[in-house]
């Protein structure tokens, strides 16, 4: 439960300082570079290096390739959606996530398993 | 164009814009862990790519461009949506560097220090994302 708690706190921390910076840029399009930062990697990753060895991170960082992927797919959708149709951002965002799920998913299937 | 920094803006940005954010990202990281421990590295690795800085992001910038037009007595629901359309178009070139954070990690992970790999996947990351920027704006 503490280490749950412990990656709580070091990913809010990290996603919010890598938010922030991506706050303060201009052009819009160079501060979205920030929207894809390796937050929630840099807070994990950290401490499976300490908890479980290099093994089990590796692992991780490797099925991570998928989900960068995955995560392009995604972000091109959301930007594409929202020039194309206009809904609101929260919905266009949170509503394409099963995009991402379905294709780092699928990746993960056919190429890393 | 040019890169700037522009420092209001986070003056613009409330409290509660910055606890979603944290919370949204403390949540995602302890997800990722739970699912590793309970499904392996394999899974829980693809987590680590989940796009959790986009949708408060986005989010943000929609309503900052509506607030900016509306003040001048403009309808700013139109140019907030597409300002969110351009960050994230940006996240998407951002995630072509994401990937090489993930190959450098995979590759170097074993038998060199964390701290040492960390922060070169993480250089690496802003070189790769800034080079890719700079092309897609000379194209």
């Amino acid at each position: 439960m503490s280490q749950i708690l412990v990656r709580f706190v070091i990913g809010g921390v990290v996603v919010s300082a890598f938010a922030v910076l991506g706050d303060v840029f201009k052009p819009k399009s160079f501060a979205g570079l920030f929207g894809a930062a390796p937050s929630v990697a840099l807070a994990t990753l950290g401490l499976t290096f300490a908890i479980e060895g290099a093994a089990y991170a590796t692992t991780e960082a490797r099925s991570m390739m998928a989900g960068a992927i995955a995560f392009f797919a995604y972000a091109s959708f959301v930007s594409w959606v929202l020039m194309r149709y206009k809904p609101r951002a929260l919905w266009a965002t949170l509503g394409s996530i099963p995009l991402w799920l379905g294709t780092a998913f699928g990746l993960w299937y056919v190429w890393l398993k | 164009m040019r890169i700037q920094v522009d420092l209001s803006v986070l003056e613009q940005t409330r409290w509660y814009e910055y606890a979603t954010r944290f919370l949204f990202g403390g949540t995602i990281t302890a997800i990722a862990g739970i699912i590793a421990g309970k499904w392996g590295p394999g899974i829980g690795g693809l987590f680590l790519a989940f796009p959790a800085i986009l949708p408060a992001s986005a989010t943000l910038i929609e309503n900052h461009e509506k607030e900016k037009k509306e003040k001048l007595g403009l309808r700013g629901t139109r140019r907030g949506r597409e300002a969110a359309s351009i960050d994230a178009a940006g996240a998407a070139i951002g995630s072509i560097g994401l990937f090489i954070f993930a190959l450098l990690v995979w590759q170097f992970g074993s038998g060199h220090r964390a701290g040492i790999v960390l922060l070169g996947a993480t250089a690496a990351w802003a070189a790769v994302s800034v080079l890719c920027w700079h092309i897609r704006e000379r194209a």
